[in-house]
Formats: structure tokens, C-alpha cells, sequence
């Protein structure tokens, strides 16, 4: 059973316009002035302090260790005495030339779509619940509610490739014809995907609704 | 929900806002809408009336069911580490190699914080959050009071839910697969089946999970 709303909606009654605070753990409602949730011990916050400038500072960090993860290799295959080194754009490239569409595809989206997309939304959203903004209200907010939830189901996803260097270098060993290691950008790769996943989990999503709520903040 | 919604706001409309009691509401943790926090029958879905996120949904007998999986997912996660992951054979030669082996990939020079990030994300984190549920909720599907410590301990376990990463574990493997395929002839150990089976069990687990009625019952269970 899903709750339809067949009647148009009535304005919404926050937490904080009623003087309350929500746990974003449990639910759980306080009074204000209650600093941690009586039910499940989260410090409790209207809107998360500075929310918006981790967001801002772990994204710039997300993106800046995302320029060297495409650069250097993240992979080093030494076959016969040869080294060759492979990006992540190079790998996808590799895996086409295999015949290897498919997983060509899920690289690529998993390394390069996904990454990129994620700095672009969490941009979009730390950038349009700033104060004062006010574009965008109504129908918008879902939407801008459901980009920040798969952004943040999605985002963890991009550790595939890292995985992949993981195992072929496991597997493949010394006493093949062929010894594969893992390179650099491997490293700041993963350090890209957990900055983001940071810069997700400091963004509240209150602050998107409150665009809503019209009186000044 | 519906009915509950209307009687919110008839509440609302009666009595002046900020007398409301914290008690009778539940905040939603996207919108911070307030809604009159009525039960919600086993096996229907409370949707916030404002952004539509799922507030509640029980299910029944849930904390059994979520324990008894995660204590599974935990008994296979042993199996999986020790057993061999993969077989990988070419020109005659084989080499197998476990999960642990996979993770110790990463173990020589600058490599070394992947080592321990990897190990962390396929292995330990995701027992550690398995063992916390387990820890916090098997008392509570017994019917018993909370075990010490309960609160933090499920508080841990929602926090390491983004960080258990087994699942993509298990996709990386299949395009691992992929590329060296044409290299030598992989076969599966009795681990990559257990591994797998792990990450169903969690899946299946967590689709038990409403944390907002964990928390309740954790709350209802500690008064004494
Ligand atoms: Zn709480
Ligand atoms: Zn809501």
C-alpha cells in the first residue's frame, strides 16, 4: 500500500518553523535548545552547521584529486620486459578493442560518467539552496530532491575500476607471461570517490526544501 | 497515512504552532516536514506528505529477519576470506588466490593506504556493520531489553552502510574477468560463491530494515 495524494497538498508545517528540531537519524522531534536526539544519540541540528562549505570544500578536494586519477596509469602491465601503462580512458579503450562493449560501457560510466556527473550535481544543488536563492521553487524541489538521492546511491559505485586493479593484480603475477600492478592514479582515484561521497554526506537536504518556506533564513 | 496526515493538520490548524507535542510527531529527515506520528500498519509504506521519502515501512517480523541474515552474511564472510576467490590458469600454470590475496595486491610502497582502504571496504567494514546490527538488534528479536551500548553501536552501523562497498566488490570481479580473458582461463573458487552470496544475504537484509522502526523499538525496549 503507497500513500496517493489525490487532494492537493497542504502547506507543510516544519520542525523549525514550529520551534522543533527533527533528528535526521530517527526522526525523533525536540524541542529547540536539545543538542543531542534523546532516541538515538545523533547530535541534533535544524539545519547542519556549515553544510554548505564542507560540501564546497570536500567537492573542490573530489575534483582536484580527479585530475591526476585521469592522467597518470592505473594500471601497469609488464609483458616480455615491456611496461605498458594504462589510464582509465586507456582501459575503456583497451576493452573496446577486446570486442568488450558491455563492460567497455560500465567502466566507462562507472569511472568517468558517474564522477563527472556527481561534481556537476552536488555543484548544482550546494549552488541553488545558498541564501536567498530563490529559483525554482515548487515543483523543481522533487526534482532536486531525487538528484541529491541518487547522487548519493550512485556515487559509491565509481570504486568498480579501483576494484578491478585490485584483483588483476592479484591474479595476474610474476609467474605469468605477464605481471599486472596497479598505478597512481589508482590512489587518487579512490581518494576522488570517497571525497565526493564526503561532500554527499555533508549536504543537508532540508536546505533544499527550505527554498519553499519564503521567510528569510 | 492519509488519515494521519488530516489529523495533523486539523491539530495544527486548532491548536497555535510550537505547542504542538514533540512527542505525537515525527520530523522527515529530507524536509523537515512535521507529520502526527501514527503507526503504521506491517507491510504499508508511510511516505512523507511533503517530498514523498519513505518514513516508515515495517515488515513483519523484521528484526528477526535481519538478524538472522546479517548473522549469516557474517558466517559467510569468514568463508569467503579464507577459501580460494579465484583460479586463474594460463600456459599450464596455476595460481589461486583468496579475497585476502586481492586485497594484498596494493601492499608494496606508495600502495600501501590502497591495501588498507580496499580491506576496509570489502572486508571490514562490512563485518563490522554486520556484527553491529547483529550486536544491537538480536536482543530486541528476542524480545529482550537493548544489549549495553545498543544505541551506538546501530548508530555505527547506519553510518558504515555508504562505506561497505562487498556489492561492488562483486561487479568488479566480473569485469576483472573480462579483461583477462583473453590473458589465461579463469575459474571460481568456493569464496567468489560464498562472496556472492554474502552480498544477497546483506541486500535481502537491508530490505528488512526501516531504521526509523529500529529506533522505536530500541527506544519502546529500553524503558525499563
Ligand atoms: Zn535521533
Ligand atoms: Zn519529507
Amino acid at each position: 500500500m503507497t500513500t496517493s495524494a489525490p487532494h492537493p497538498i497542504p502547506p507543510a508545517i516544519t520542525a523549525r518553523q514550529a520551534g522543533l528540531v527533527g533528528c535526521q537519524g530517527c526522526g525523533k522531534v525536540h524541542h529547540a535548545g536539545v543538542s543531542v536526539c534523546q532516541r538515538c544519540g545523533a547530535p541534533l541540528h535544524s539545519r547542519m552547521p556549515g553544510s554548505l562549505q564542507r560540501v564546497w570544500a570536500w567537492l573542490f578536494a573530489g575534483i582536484v584529486v580527479y585530475i591526476p586519477a585521469n592522467i597518470y596509469p592505473m594500471l601497469l602491465t609488464t609483458s616480455f620486459g615491456r611496461t605498458t601503462e594504462n589510464t582509465i580512458v586507456g582501459g575503456v579503450m583497451d576493452l573496446i578493442d577486446y570486442g568488450s562493449y558491455g563492460v567497455a560501457a560500465i567502466v566507462f560510466l562507472a569511472s568517468v560518467v558517474i564522477p563527472v556527473g556527481k561534481f556537476l550535481a552536488i555543484g548544482y544543488l550546494a549552488l541553488v539552496v545558498r541564501d536567498g536563492s530563490r529559483i525554482g521553487r515548487g515543483s523543481g524541489l522533487h526534482g532536486r530532491q531525487h538528484l541529491f538521492e541518487v547522487v548519493e546511491f550512485i556515487g559509491r559505485w565509481s570504486m568498480i575500476d579501483v576494484f578491478v586493479v585490485a584483483i588483476l593484480a592479484a591474479l595476474v603475477q610474476l609467474d605469468f607471461a605477464a605481471t599486472i600492478s596497479p598505478g597512481i592514479a589508482a590512489v587518487s582515484f579512490s581518494l576522488s570517490v570517497a571525497f565526493t561521497m564526503l561532500a554527499a554526506q555533508s549536504f543537508d537536504p532540508r536546505l533544499i526544501w527550505d527554498a519553499e518556506e519564503g521567510t528569510a533564513r | 497515512m492519509n488519515e494521519a496526515i488530516d489529523s495533523l493538520h486539523t491539530q495544527t490548524g486548532s491548536a497555535p504552532i510550537g505547542t504542538l507535542d514533540p512527542d505525537c510527531l515525527i520530523a522527515c529527515p529530507n524536509c523537515d516536514a512535521l507529520q502526527l506520528d501514527a503507526p503504521v500498519p506491517v507491510g504499508a509504506l508511510a511516505r512523507c506528505h511533503r517530498c514523498g521519502t519513505v518514513l516508515m515501512a515495517p515488515r513483519e517480523q523484521a528484526m528477526t529477519r535481519i538478524v538472522m541474515l546479517a548473522a549469516t552474511a557474517l558466517v559467510l564472510m569468514v568463508a569467503a576470506v579464507f577459501f580460494p576467490f579465484l583460479e586463474i590458469s594460463a600456459g599450464g600454470m596455476v595460481q589461486r588466490s583468496s579475497l585476502l590475496d586481492a586485497v594484498l595486491a596494493f601492499s608494496s610502497g606508495l600502495m600501501l593506504p590502497l591495501t588498507f582502504a580496499t580491506a576496509a571496504l570489502i572486508i571490514v567494514l562490512p563485518s563490522l556493520r554486520l556484527a553491529s546490527i547483529v550486536y544491537a538488534l538480536a536482543p530486541m528479536a528476542l524480545g529482550w531489553h537493548p544489549a549495553r551500548h545498543a544505541v551506538p553501536v546501530f548508530r555505527l552501523a547506519q553510518a558504515l552502510r555508504p562505506w561497505a562497498m562487498a556489492e561492488i566488490f562483486i561487479v568488479g570481479v566480473a569485469v576483472a574477468l573480462v579483461k583477462v580473458a583473453g590473458l589465461a582461463t579463469l575459474s571460481f573458487g568456493p569464496a567468489f560463491w560464498t562472496f556472492s552470496a554474502l552480498v544477497l544475504v546483506t541486500v535481502l537484509s537491508d530490505t528488512f530494515m526501516c531504521r526509523i522502526s529500529v529506533w522505536k523499538t530500541l527506544e519502546e525496549r529500553r524503558q525499563p
